[in-house]
């Protein structure tokens, strides 16, 4: 009988119990939470169990969530089972400061890059990746761009008009 | 039947209307001979053979293939050969997004063009960044290179890129030709931190 996200869910907590947590179905889209230390187990288990078989890696990212002090930084795994056509939704929590989730690019080889792309906006630092250094950005730069934190516009322009902008200038 | 505003008088083409003769240098014209000066007739036969560097990165980088095109034609101004060789280029031409990583390899493309060049920024992002105000955007590429002619637009219709190659080729054909050697040339080029 075909995959289901009833059958995947039931199969999950028989395996991992409450750790996982925050079941929601947004979209039809399965989406839970694990602890940020159960991430590749997790991931390992999706690959290698008989049914499940989601060895395909859709997506990996980085949310900045400031309001959630504590776990502000959310990793989001996007996972594909080809044979069934069902795609999952997996969260990581982790801490601003201290922002370290365990590599799975030992086991997708996809993960790679898509890991240097998350260390080098959210500044995300994978434990165990073989080559962790910004792949987009100058490799000059200092700081982790998409933090909510930091402004979208250059910082170095003296010419922009702050009035045409909507900030301060004459009229508000 | 709708009311026609426009074309309701059609001129007839003129052939005439069509064409235009280029200007002869001042000199002296005899039987069989023209005399003028040096700086003219070597800023007529540069202006008239420009070989352009398309340095195109997005889509202004289009709109330059549909002035390369039939439509538009730019070789009717003598830039037919385009080359992708900074060696062999008069004009580099920077069409498109540069991001702040690729401005040092547009300096080492500006780098390894011999004089005399020149340098057009087509459109809006290669000249002030454009609606691309953000980290990773460089504002402008005269922030790396010297720019001689900036072609505003996003992106500029093919007849824009044509005037500012015209434009360019007025600033080919009025240069004087010791401009490369002087101290001002020198002093502009110790500002972008080129020797």
């Amino acid at each position: 009988m075909a995959l289901t996200n009833e059958i995947v869910k039931q199969k999950l907590s028989d395996k991992f119990g409450d750790q996982l947590t925050n079941w929601e179905e947004p979209y039809g889209m399965l989406t839970f939470t694990a602890p940020k230390e159960l991430n590749l187990k997790v991931l390992q288990f999706l690959y290698d169990d008989e049914t499940l078989k989601f060895q395909f890696l859709t997506d990996l990212c980085a949310v900045h969530y400031p309001e959630r002090k504590g776990e502000e930084i959310a990793m989001v795994y996007t996972v594909h089972n080809l044979a069934d056509n069902l795609r999952i939704r997996f969260k990581v929590y982790t801490d601003a400061e201290k922002t370290e989730v365990y590599t799975v690019s030992a086991l997708y080889e996809a993960a790679n890059w898509m890991e240097r792309e998350t260390y080098d906006f959210y500044g995300v630092h994978f434990i165990g990746h073989p080559n962790l250094k910004r792949i987009m950005n100058v490799d000059e730069m200092n700081y982790f761009p998409q933090r909510k934190e930091y402004p979208l516009e250059d910082q170095t322009r003296i010419d922009k008009d702050d009035e045409m902008f909507g900030r301060g200038g004459s009229i508000s | 039947m709708r009311p026609v505003r426009f074309n309701i008088n059609p001129k007839e083409a003129n052939i005439a209307n069509s064409i235009m003769m280029g200007e002869l240098p001042d000199g002296h014209l005899g039987d069989g001979f023209f005399a003028t000066k040096l700086s003219d007739v070597v800023g007529l036969a540069r202006k008239n053979s420009i070989w352009p560097l398309p340095f195109a990165t997005s889509c202004c980088g289009i709109e330059f293939m549909a002035t390369m095109a039939s439509h538009y034609d730019l070789a009717r101004f003598g830039s037919e050969r385009v080359g992708f060789s900074p060696r062999q280029c008069d004009l580099l031409m920077v069409m498109g997004t540069i991001a702040k990583k690729m401005g040092p390899v547009l300096r080492q493309v500006y780098l390894q063009m011999a004089e005399p060049r020149w340098v057009i920024a087509v459109g809006a992002c290669a000249s002030s960044g454009g609606i691309f105000d953000t980290y990773s955007v460089l504002q402008g590429i005269d922030q790396v290179i010297p720019v001689d002619v900036y072609v505003p637009g996003c992106p500029p219709r093919p007849e824009a890129i044509i005037d500012g190659v015209l434009r360019i080729q007025d600033l080919v054909q009025n240069e004087s030709l010791r401009r490369r050697n002087t101290e001002q040339y020198a002093a502009l080029l110790n500002s972008y931190g080129i020797e």
